[in-house]
Parts: structure tokens; sequence; C-alpha cells
């Protein structure tokens, strides 16, 4: 395939460099967060680079190839994941309580962060063809609502609640995002009422103690409150100029939480206070705000759909990440895109910026 | 070059504002909440995180009481103090384990071992180094507390029975969790060092037990000493069980049953509620909830009476001549014998190349089925025990409960063994000899039994042929008296007997007791009829070679365990019982009144005002009991 001098002219640079920017924190973060003379392996920091590496190439081959191309094999791709999670299901590695990780040789994959991409394009496929004068009527949505279903539930099954709720904000973001008719808003929005006591009944014991425990924390001190109040000690010791990199006691010491995964912007927070957060918080918001350009400028409505798709999947991580961590939202284990440790999510994010670098310098071809 | 993309585009279009608006609060909410906590409460913040100041303290649940059938308590919970250490305040200090070590009295590398174990502990937790502690202990740790950071007192619940060793093996013991036990817990994990059912109905309901624990987040200074409480939730208690024992009955048990090792069990027959439940040697369930330590637990462990196993729901032994009530059903049943049927015992039946005896030297002569049973002959029973054969004697004893788990909700149930012709093919791999089938017939060999298993066959005797389920809880409560769970009688399975075989057997075993040369006169109760059966159960074959008279010289640990069963009063049965003397020689002489005792007990418990009532015949429930047996039976003999 020739490139297009075109491709080159309009690729995003700037959507190039805040990516890189943060990822490049996250590394340093990491590094801070996890630096123990003591221990032995390779140290986190590193293989988290090798996975940023892994990452950016397949974010650049992806950006290349024509994605229309992706369109044809959205469901190709859809399947694959499917039956990795069933995979995953069957043989998977299991840790601490959830079946999630596949072990091929050396690498732990965790098809679940695929699965989010997979949904992304099917949909993009789906709502490529678009709607009546009215919008897309609720027979309509039957089919995305089954696509977004199977992988939820088997995602529910390992169980990994917080990659469901990302699954379902995807869809529901889409839903915004395409022209839905306000009748079929009106009866999902009744029935996702009055399912949710069966979803409820889904979870496992401890999905339901950290929920009850959101909207009442006093319930759980020692557990998940604790948590919580650790991590907003962590955060909030920055003060306005933070204790400084490799300073931070509450990671260090091991009263933060999963600081290298979940916590890990209350680490951030806790060594380089409010300018650091807010720095990086700016950086996250140019990123949505370059990707929400994107989705506008998209020339067709598949690339629209995946790119907003992208963008919705990047914001509600982030939004619920740092609402958790700050304590202002329930702690359902969804990590930080390019800051929180984990190859597979890291790779995830990455593929999904090579979407919107993909789309974001063909908006003036075809 | 934009205005010609959007031609297409403009469904999307109108609603960009709407997202834009929308990140914009969403990051403002982020914005807002970092200077809330990094500008307005960074300094609070901070002085917490400088120290890390805050701990964790537990607060366990009190475990659901234990009550007894009347409502009185038999296991409660009393406060105590237990000592405990933040092995990151402590930070080694070599002088304050010494001092510590010496308060508590504990030995030097006591309390290192208490904290080897705790790796996988989060920073700052408390380390139990010792549960009740006493008032002197309490007071000398409290008044050095600022020399002694990181050593820290609490309250904890502390188990309590109130009757010691009482119903031991009925009501279990707790312990603290195991690495197994950590991790389960159904979605509700146990924290290090929690206790736990560990045998018995302590083991058998600790979901019910159990309660929700509590706990607080507490600010401490530099010393560990708690300043401010941040957090704290209470805990809910557990629900209490109302047993099926009486505590009046299990005590004259426990009385009459002296020193003896074995077994008591005492059931209602018409329910399947056990009413006592004795296991001996016994042991104090209090002993494992303090200081227990590994050289107790060895003792206990190691002892050759076995004082932790619950003999009447895990031992099996061979029944002996109470098993002659089930060769006599599968006699009758199979209509082989009769009430009639005569037969000759001489003392000596030989059979094969042996001479089987019967346990009265001399014999009995001639007699009838009634008196075979009254008087317990072995040759008559090897008679009919040929006649019937072992496949049939297997088959009703199946019928009546035995070689299968009765069910009881109890922890290691044992089944016993009914052998048969194809039994001993599958187990031992070689063909059934008639011989075997002479000892079958008479409770020897092969056979066992659990105590608890004769005690459903008796129970099924005296209530026309049905099992129950024994059970030992009632009903479980809330804190606020709302019963949650309740256990009504539950009927199991039932004997395909005829009513007049079983009402037979039923005047045979009255007979036992109240006929003259009837084994189990020993049971006799002027007030009210027993009906039972004695039984002998050999320990070792070699037994049948001493002589009657050698019996006291033989060592104990081959002496014969004694059996009784019975049940009372005859006409309404209310409470059946099973006795087991291990190395108790015969059933007559030592367990028979041990029985007598409880079921005496036991009546004057239903009926306090027995004597009273007397005076008034009129009353069908007292007029009943008292009549003679010889009159009410009309068998003159």
């Amino acid at each position: 395939m020739m490139i297009d001098r075109r491709l080159i002219i309009h690729f995003n640079w700037k959507l190039v460099g805040i990516v890189l920017l943060i990822a490049s924190i996250g590394i340093l973060n990491l590094y801070s967060n996890t630096s123990n003379p003591e221990a032995v392996g390779t140290p986190y920091y590193l293989k988290q680079f090798f996975w940023l590496l892994i990452g950016l190439a397949g974010m650049i081959v992806i950006a290349f190839m024509e994605y229309r191309f992706y369109a044809d094999f959205a469901y190709v791709v859809y399947g694959a994941v499917i039956f990795s999670l069933l995979l995953v299901l069957a043989f998977g590695v299991t840790t601490s309580g959830a079946q999630r990780w596949l072990k091929i040789g050396v690498l732990s994959l965790q098809p679940s962060e695929f699965a989010k991409i997979a949904l992304i394009l099917v949909l993009g496929k789906f709502f490529q063809r678009a709607p009546g004068r009215e919008g897309y009527s609720l027979k309509d949505l039957l089919l995305p609502f089954l696509l977004f279903l199977l992988p939820t539930l088997l995602i529910l099954k390992q169980p990994d609640l917080g990659t469901t709720i990302i699954l379902f904000l995807i869809l529901i973001s889409i839903l915004f995002f395409v022209k839905v008719r306000w009748t079929s808003w009106l009866l999902l929005v009744l029935t996702g009422v009055s399912t949710l006591p069966l979803l409820w009944s889904f979870l496992k014991g401890y999905q339901k103690k950290r929920i009850m425990t959101f909207f009442s924390p006093d319930m759980d001190p020692l557990g998940a409150g604790y948590h919580v109040i650790q991590s907003k000690i962590a955060a909030g010791s920055g003060g306005i100029l933070g204790k400084g990199f490799l300073q931070g006691t509450q990671s260090k010491l091991g009263f933060l939480p999963e600081q290298r995964t979940d916590f890990i912007f209350s680490a951030l927070a806790e060594e380089w206070g409010l300018i650091g957060s807010l720095f990086v918080v700016g950086l996250y918001f140019i990123l949505i705000f370059l990707g929400l350009r994107i989705a506008f400028q998209a020339k067709d409505r598949f690339g629209a759909v995946v790119s907003f798709g992208v963008v919705a999947m990047l914001f509600w991580h982030l939004f619920i990440n740092i609402g958790m961590v700050l304590g202002m939202m329930p702690v359902a284990g969804i990590p930080l895109p390019l800051l929180s440790y984990g190859g597979s999510f890291l790779v995830s994010t990455l593929i999904g910026m090579g979407l919107l670098l993909n789309v974001s310098m063909r908006r003036f071809l075809f | 070059m934009v205005e010609l993309n959007t031609q297409k585009m403009e469904e999307f279009k109108g609603r960009r504002i709407y997202f834009l608006v929308a990140l914009g609060l969403a990051f403002l909410l982020i914005v807002i909440r970092l200077w809330q906590l990094e500008v307005i409460q960074g300094n609070e913040f901070r002085r917490l995180s400088e120290n890390n100041r805050i701990r964790l303290r537990e607060d366990p649940a009190d475990r659901g009481m234990l009550l007894d059938r009347k409502g009185r308590v038999l296991a409660h919970n009393r406060p105590s103090f237990a000592a405990f250490l933040v092995p990151e305040d402590v930070k080694g200090n070599a002088e304050v384990l010494r001092t510590v070590a010496g308060i508590l009295q504990m030995g030097p590398g006591e309390i290192e071992s208490k904290l080897q174990p705790q790796k996988r502990r989060p920073p700052f937790q408390p380390v139990k180094i010792k549960s009740d502690i006493d008032w002197k202990e309490l007071v000398l740790l409290e008044s050095s507390r600022i020399y002694l950071p990181g050593v820290i007192t609490d309250v904890r619940p502390t188990r309590a029975y109130n009757y010691g060793p009482l119903a031991a093996h009925l009501i279990g013991y707790i312990g603290e969790a195991d690495e197994n036990e950590l991790r389960k817990g159904n979605g509700n994990p146990y924290r290090m060092g929690a206790l736990l059912g560990k045998y018995g109905v302590e083991y058998q309901w600790e979901a019910d037990l159990r309660g929700v624990d509590g706990g607080r987040q507490v600010e401490v200074d530099a010393h560990g000493r708690e300043i401010k409480l941040l957090r704290s939730v209470e805990p809910l208690p557990g629900d209490n069980l109302t047993l099926t024992i009486d505590l009046d009955l299990q005590q004259s048990a426990e009385e009459a049953f002296q020193d003896k090792t074995g077994a008591f069990l005492a059931m209602d027959p018409q329910t399947g509620r056990i009413l006592a439940m004795l296991s001996k040697p016994s042991f104090d369930p209090g002993l494992f909830t303090g200081n227990f330590s590994a050289e107790e637990w060895k003792a206990l462990q190691e002892n050759p009476f076995h004082p932790l196993q619950n003999k009447g729901v895990q031992g099996q032994y061979p029944p002996g001549s109470v098993f002659k009530i089930v060769t006599a059903l599968a006699g009758l049943e199979s209509g082989i014998i009769t009430p009639n049927t005569q037969l000759t015992c001489t003392g000596l039946y030989p059979y094969g190349n042996r001479d089987f005896r019967c346990w009265k030297e001399g014999g009995h002569g001639t007699l009838d089925l009634h008196r075979a049973i009254v008087e317990s002959c072995d040759i008559y029973f090897y008679q009919v025990g040929l006649k019937v054969g072992v496949d049939r004697i297997a088959r009703y004893a199946g019928q009546l409960g035995l070689g299968r788990l009765t069910g009881i909700p109890y922890p290691h149930e044992k089944q016993g063994i009914v052998p048969s012709t194809s039994w001993k093919i599958k187990h031992l791999g070689v063909p059934w000899y008639s011989g075997e089938t002479l000892s079958l017939a008479v409770g020897q060999g092969y056979i066992s039994t659990t105590p608890l298993q004769l005690l459903q066959l008796i129970s099924a005797v005296a209530n026309g042929g049905k099992l129950y389920l024994p059970q030992v809880v009632q009903r479980v409560e809330n804190i606020y008296g709302v019963t949650s769970k309740e256990y009504p009688p539950l009927e199991v399975g039932s004997a395909f007997v005829s009513p007049n075989n079983l009402d037979f057997i039923r005047e045979a075993l009255r007979g036992v007791v109240n006929d003259p040369h009837g084994t189990g006169g020993a049971c006799a109760l002027k007030e009210t009829v027993v009906a039972g059966k004695t039984g002998t159960a050999q320990v070792v074959r070699m037994a049948q070679d001493f002589k009657k008279g050698d019996m006291d010289r033989m060592p104990l640990e081959f002496q014969d365990h004694a059996w009784f069963v019975a049940f009372a009063p005859f006409e309404k049965p209310q409470i059946a019982v099973v006795v087991l003397v291990e190395h108790g020689g015969f059933g007559s002489t030592a367990a028979a009144p041990v029985a007598k005792k409880v079921i005496e007990k036991y009546l004057s418990l239903e009926r306090p005002s027995l004597s009273k009532m007397a005076v008034r015949p009129e009353d069908p429930n007292v007029a009943d009991p008292r009549v003679p047996s010889r009159f009410a039976s009309g068998e003159g003999r």
C-alpha cells in the first residue's frame, strides 16, 4: 500500500505528542511508586515500558491502514475477542478471586481489555447505516444491545465489574452520539430501571459490598472504606506542590492499596501535588477534546462513531478512576489510561489512539 | 474545506455542544475536588499521612448464644481483655518485648512466634498476643503504657460455657481461623485471628452464630494511643440457637454416667429431637477460647480414651444383643418364625468346627421368642439367624436405619457397617460363611453401629416404625427475638413391618425390663413402665473364650462394651435412650442403671406434679403408666 502524501500532512502530531507525554509521565510515576531495592525480577516500570513500545507500534500500524478495512473486519475482531473470553473462562489464570488472564508463554493477556475496542468497532459498523428521519427505533437497537450483552456476560462471569461498567457506558455514549428516537430512550430507561434488581443479583458479594460502601462508606471502615480514606490521605497530603519525586510515603509504606493500578493517580497527586495533578488532568482534557474534534470532523459515519467510542472509553475510564481515588465514586476497579500499570490495558488504549489518528488523517480523503 | 464535510454529518453536529459542556463540567468537578483535598484539607491530610496515624481496630461481633430447649443459657460471651502488639510501633524494641513478656508471663520467644506468621497482614494491624488477660496483667500493661509504645489492650468478647464440660461434644468449641478458613466465608472473609466454630454445633451453625464484625478507624498518637475516632461501625451480634437438649436431663445424665467411658443419648421418639447427648471422657470447651497451649492440645488429642471424639455419633461398635430386635423382626416379617417358635438352648451350640456359646452357662432350656428376647438367649437367635439368612437380616437392619448416616446435622458422622453376602464379596473379596450368620444374628462380627443409629432404631420401635431425623437445634433467632429458621420434626424413612410384629417386639422389650429373669431389670421403675434391651459388644473374639468368672481378671481394653437401649413410658413413649459403656462388661449391670436414672428424671421433669396427680387417677395421662405392666398387657406368664 502506497502511503498518500496527504496522510503525512494531516497526521495529528498534537494527539501523538499528548499521548507520548502522558505515557512518559506514567512510566516515571510507576518508577517512583514501585522502586523497591529489595524487589527481585524485572521492575514494573521496565515491563510497562516494554508494553508501551508494543502499544506504540500497534498504534502506528492501526493508524496507517485504511480504516474502512476495519469496518469490513469488525465482526472478525469481535468473534476473536469472544473466543478468547471463552478461553479465559476455560483455561484462564485466576488471581485474587478473578479469572481474567490468558497466559501465552511469558505474556499474560487480558482479553477483556480488547473487548472494549471490539465493541466499538462492531457498533461503528452497525451505525454506519444511517437511521430514518426519526432516528433509531428500539427494534433497530436490538442487535447492538446483543452485541454488547455477549462480551459483558462473559466478563461479568470472570468477574470484572469495572470492565462491564465501561462497556455499558461505551454503548450508552454511542447511543447518545447517534440519533435515537426519544420514545426509544424512554423505553430503554424504563427497562433499565426494571432490570436493575436482576443485575444486582448477578453481582458478587464483594462487589455489592463495594457499591453499598460507596453510598455509605461507614459500612466498611476496615475494607473498601479504608482504601478510600488512605487514597484521599495520599492525594490530599500532596498539598499544592507535592512531596516530590520518590518522596510519597502513603504508597511507599503500603498504605495505599493497589498503588500500581487503580490508585496510581493518588500516588501521583501525593508526589506532585495540585500542580502536578492539574497538569496531568489538563493533558487528559486536551486529549479528549482533540478526540472529540476528530469524531465530529470524521468523513463518514463509521469513522465518527468509532472515534467517538474511543473518546467515550477514554473519558469514562478517566472520570470514574479519578472520581474513585478522590472519594467521589465507588471503588469499581477501573484503571487510569496510560498511567496505570497493566500491559493489555496500555496496548488497547494505544490501539484506540491509533484509530483516532487514522480517522483524523483521513478526514479530507475519499 | 471543513464546510464540505459537515453537510453529510449533520446528524451529529447538533449535539456537539452538549458533549463539550458535559466534558467541561466533568473536568471542573475533578479540579474542584482536587482543590478541596489538596488545598483546603491539604494540611489535615498531610498531618494524617506524616506518622501514618490511621489505625484499624477490629470490633468482633458477639457470637450467638446457645440455649437449652427451655431457654436456659449454655453458651454466651463475656467481655474480656486481650493484649495486642502493633509490630510497626514496637519497631523491634527488645526492651518492650521483654517487659510485655514479663507482665503477661509468657516465655522468651513466645511473643516473637506470635508475630512471625502474620506476613500478609496489612501494615499497622494489631496482632493478638494474649487473649483473656487477667485484671493484674491489664493494670500492669495500662499503667506502663507510655513505656510500651505499640502495645494495645482492647475488649474482646470471649466465649463462655456456663456449665463447663456439660454437653461439650454437642456444643463443640471455637478457635482461631486457620489458613484454609481465612480463604472461605462466602464473600465475607474471616480476618486474621478471627474466632470461628471448629466442632459440634459451634461449627455446624457457624454461619448463623457468627454475626457481622464491626470496626473502627482511629487516629493514634506516637505511642499508639487512640486520640480520635474517625469512623466506626457497630458489630451485629450473631443469631441465638435454641438447642433441643434439656439442661436438667443433660445434668442428670452426666451424674448418672459418672466417670465411665462411653456415650449416652436421649431422644424424643415422636420428633427425633435429641434431649441429651453425652460422650465420655469429655473436655472443657472453654479451654479452646483462652490461651490454649500446644501441649494441652496434644494431650487432648493423644488421650487414649479419645475425649475429642463424640462417641454417640462417631463411635462404631458391634450392637451386640440389641441387634436381636432386628433379627427377631426379620424372622417374624419373613414368616420364618412366629412368636410361638420353640427352640432349645443347652448353653453350647456346635456349628461347623466351632462351639458357639450362650452367655448363660448351662443354657436356657426350651423357650419361645418372647422369653428368648427377655432373657437374651444367644443360642435361640443363632438358630433364628441361620433360618432367616444374612441378607434378609441385612435388609431389615437397613430399614431400621443401620448401615447409613442418620443425617444428624453434626460434622463427621459415621455410618457403621451392615454386612451382607454382597458386602463381603465387595469389601473383603471372599464369600460369606454361614458361621458368620450366627455372629450377625446376635450383633457381633462385622456389624458395627453408632449409638445414634441404635437410638433411632429404638425410637422407631417405640413410635411404630418411623425414622426421624435426629435434630439438635430447634430454632434460630436473631437478637430481636425474630425466628429466622425453625427445624420441625422430619420423617426420613420408615420400617415396613406389620404393626402386630412391632407390638410383639415392644411387648418383649417391656419384658426385658419388667419380667422376672429379664436382663434389663436394673432399669425397672415404679412410676412407669420402661421397655428396653441390653447388649454386650465383644471387643475381641478372645473374650468369647474367657469364662464368665474370669471377666474381672481380663485387662480393661479386652473387656466388652455394655449397651442398653430403652424407651418410656411404654404406652405412650416420650423418651428413648441409648447407653454405651466402653469396656463396661454386661449391659444389664453397667448400662441399664444409667438409663434408669435419666428416664426417671425426664418423667419427673415432664410431669412435675406426678405424685399429686396420682390421687386423681381419672387423668388418663397419669393413670396409664401406673397400671402394672402385667395387667395392662394381659399376657399371663
